[in-house]
Formats: structure tokens, sequence, C-alpha cells
């Protein structure tokens, strides 16, 4: 799967989650824009983990902080 | 010459504003001050001025019934176990000065991993200086570059904490989804090595987990299982062996961990294990390596209550008595718990928000009642919780006591209508 289709599925899958509506480029950090707390971490995780049946663990985690290096480790993580 | 030649090495004064290491507190102490500021008794500088007994203490100057303390069953002042400290002290000192493998090892360390050996029907057991420890160290050391720790969400600190320090990739789960935890064991590639880390109360809520279940699909996908007992150890289970035990899956459990600072009513940690490997823990276990090991007056009261907590039964069933009275007695006055049923000798009281629960915590002091208030970012949820502990100690008047106590304050600070 390409970055533009990985990324279109996450941007689904974020919807939910972005309860404020913030428009989401790669730029958007999901603590500081986002707002997301640490079950919201989870819950979205969780979906992303699922969706490409992939696991995000928490070392890989701490290497993402917005939507752009998001998509950059699911598309890595897809081999 | 100027003042700044004179003190090269003066650190630069800070003034009002600015940043320094500490700014990343600011929250938490503009939360902290913001409580205190309403008049509130501060929740977490409590001091205990007398103990009377398991059960009761004299906090500020006021006779208090203990309901936060973990001390299940009531060793503390047991006679037999304080003749042992109190032996233990004359005869080899007030400490060990050195770490269990250099000059640390006693004769009662080894009679107190003895004991833990007997108590579990185990081969080997691991003691540590506390259960902090232990699962920091047990946890860091066996999962290593390359292995996978899945674990649930809702782990202990200690266990994140043994997470962080080692060097495996950290997988968490849903609290308590057997889904969940299965999908993760399947993606995980092939020849990694795996370790399961559950609990068998969780001690925020008070609620088991479904271990049967749980460990019968960590063992399908080959991981080794580590299951922290901390708060069942004497009290759950037929011989008192924990969850596991009571589930009847106590043989598939490859590493339990436990600590000596809740029934056992001292202080210090442990791991027992089956695996014919296990010794070398000893020398590769850092955490068990580069610190003090237990005093002789620790170990020998340790093994002297687990010695006798071996025969608890009737004491066990009186716990499991004021577990449910106390669950039912607080649902029916109305209070929101943490589990609808009983399920071990913690039960958690639901608060609405921080500001009512250290109201209800302060209500409850006054009342005479000591309970542990626990508040995010420690709890699931980011709940406030007002969290019970009982003690086989507890009289079936002081639980009467008690419903009484939370039904006053309840209704003093307007959380029963």
């Amino acid at each position: 799967m390409d970055r533009e289709e990985t990324s279109a599925r996450i941007a689904a899958l974020i919807e939910p989650f972005n309860k404020k509506g913030v428009a989401v480029t790669d730029a958007t950090r999901f603590t500081d824009d986002l707002e997301f707390d640490s079950l919201t971490v989870m819950d979205f995780v969780a979906a992303i983990e699922d969706e490409f049946d992939i696991i995000i663990s928490m070392n890989a985690q701490a290497e993402i902080e917005n939507y752009g290096q998001l998509v950059d480790a699911v598309v890595k993580l897809q081999g | 010459m100027t003042e700044a030649v004179n003190q090269p090495d003066q650190p630069e004064t800070l003034v009002g504003g600015e940043k320094d290491l500490f700014s990343k507190f600011d929250s938490l102490i503009q939360m902290r001050t913001d409580l205190l500021s309403t008049g509130v008794t501060d929740p977490f500088g409590m001091v205990m001025e007398r103990v009377v007994s398991p059960t009761v203490a004299i906090c500020n100057g006021r006779e208090t019934i203990l309901l936060g303390t973990y001390n299940y069953m009531g060793m503390t002042f047991d006679p037999d176990v304080i003749a042992a400290g109190k032996q233990a002290l004359d005869d080899f000192g007030s400490g060990t000065t050195g770490s269990r493998v250099l000059n640390g090892t006693y004769a009662g360390h080894k009679a107190v991993e003895q004991a833990l050996c007997d108590f579990y029907a185990m081969d080997h057991a691991m003691v540590f200086s506390t259960g902090y420890q232990a699962n920091l160290g047990i946890i860091s050391t066996i999962a290593g570059k390359g292995d996978y720790i899945i674990l649930d969400i809702d782990s202990h600190a200690s266990i994140w904490d043994g997470c962080k320090m080692g060097d495996a990739e950290v997988v968490p789960f849903k609290h308590n989804d057997i889904e969940a935890m299965e999908k993760r064991l399947r993606r995980i590639p092939e020849g990694a090595g795996k370790l399961v880390i559950l609990e068998g109360v969780y001690s925020m809520m008070g609620d088991i987990a479904p271990l049967k279940e749980m460990i019968a699909v960590a063992k399908k996908y080959g991981a080794m299982v580590l299951v922290d007992e901390a708060h069942s150890m004497g009290f759950i289970g037929p011989n008192g062996r924990g969850v596991a035990e009571d589930q009847g899956c106590l043989d598939d459990v490859d590493f339990v961990i436990g600590t000596f600072s809740k029934s056992v009513g001292t202080v210090g940690g442990f791991c027992v294990s089956n695996h014919p490997k296990f010794e070398i823990m000893r020398l590769v276990c850092r955490p068990y390596v580069f610190t003090a090991s237990l005093p002789p007056s620790v170990v020998a009261t340790a093994a002297t209550s687990i010695r006798k907590l071996m025969d608890g039964k009737a004491k066990r069933e009186h716990l499991w008595e004021n577990s449910k009275v106390l669950h039912k007695g607080l649902t029916d006055a109305g209070f929101q718990l943490g589990t609808e049923s009983p399920q071990s000798a913690i039960i958690a009281v639901i608060m609405p928000d921080l500001e009512r629960g250290a109201a209800m915590w302060e209500a409850l002091l006054h009342e005479g009642l000591y309970v542990n208030l626990a508040r995010p970012p420690a709890t699931p949820a980011n709940m406030t919780l007002l969290r019970c502990s009982l003690c086989a100690e507890h009289s079936a008047e002081q639980v009467q006591q008690i419903i009484g106590m939370f039904t006053r304050a309840g209704k003093a600070v307007g959380i029963l209508g």
C-alpha cells in the first residue's frame, strides 16, 4: 500500500477521535494539536493496528509526534 | 576583577517565570495548590502518630480505623512475627550492609526463600529489597532486545518501569481484554521472544483478571507468562497462592511476582518460578545485585509470617465475609463501586471529581476512618477513587461502623442524596 492510500485510511480512522474537528495535515501533533490523552492514544493506536494488522509498540510510538510521522511509520511497518 | 570571575561556578539565579528543570511540574504544582487552597487536609501528607493494631491508629490525635493499608491478613502485630524479628535483631544485627551476591546473604535470607518455595510449592524463589524492585529486576532482565512484552494497560507502575528499563518492544492491550491480547500476540514476528505480563488483582479497582483464559491464549502463542500477585497472596486461592491458584492455572505461570508489604506485613519483594535456569537471575539481575539486601529482622518476620499464612484458612474466610458485607453496605448506601461484585479485599468507591473526592476523604478522616485517595494519573480513565482495603482483623462491628461513616460523610459532602 502506498503512502497516499495509507494516509487516506488513517485519516478515516482519526475522525471519531478528532473531537474538535482540527484540520489534519502531516504537521498536526497528536498531543498538542489534537489534545489526545493517554487513553485516546491507546484506542486510536488499537484502531490503526487492527486496520493494518500491525503492531505499533510503545517504543515506536515514542518516536511519533505528528500525523506525517505516523503515516510514515505505518507504511514502513506494513513492509 | 569582576564578580563573575570570582564565582565562575555559581549558577545563574532564575527569576520568577523563567523555565528551569522543574517547569515540567508546574501544572501538577498548580493542581495541588488549587486543591489545598480550598482548605482541605493534604491527603498525601498524613502522619500516623501511633499504630495501635493492624486496624487502628492515632492520626491527628484521633483514633482512626485503618481501611487503606493493604494489611490484608493483619500480620503486622502477630506475636510470633514480632518475636522472630526481635530475635533476629539480637542475633544478626540491624542490617547486612551488603548486596545479596556479596556479604548480604544471611541464613535468614535463605530461610525466607525456602518459606516462599514451600508456600507456592515451587522450585526457586528470589527475594528483592522491595516488590517494586522485583518487577523492575525480573522484567527488565528477562525481556531483552528483539523480545516483545505484551501487557495489560492498567499494569502497576513497577511493571511499566521494568519495561522502560529493559530493551524489549512494549505492546500494551486494553484492560482484561482477551481478544485484544490475542491480536497482538498473533502479530508478533515469528521467532521473537514473548513475555505476557498480567496481574491477579488490579489494585485500583480491585477487579481480578480472567487468568485461566488469558494464560491459555498466551501459551498457545508460545509466550512466557509473568503474573503479579501482590494483592492476592495470602488471601485468594485455597492455599492463599493467588488468583492463578484460585482459577487452577498456577502451573502455567512461569513467574509469580509478589511482595512482603501487603499480606506478609513487612517490606520486600520476590519472584518464584519453576524455570530450570532461574538461579542465573541472581547474577544478571541488576536491581538484585546492585542494592543492599533486606535487614535480618525483616526477613525473619517475613519467613515467620509466610509460614503462618499457609494455615490462614479461617482468616481468609473472615476477610471474604468482610469484603462482601462492605461491598453490599456501600452499594445499598448508594455509592458507585469499581466492581459490581466483591472480587478481592479492595473496594474502590468512585468519586465524581478530585475536589469532591478530597472533601469526602477529609470527611471520612474526621469520622475516624482512613482510606486511600487515588487520583489521576495513577487511576484508570482519570477517575478519582477512594480505595478501601480490608483486613482479616477488621471485626464485623468495625465493618458496620465503616458503612455508617461512609454514609454520614457521603451525605455531608453531597455525594449521596
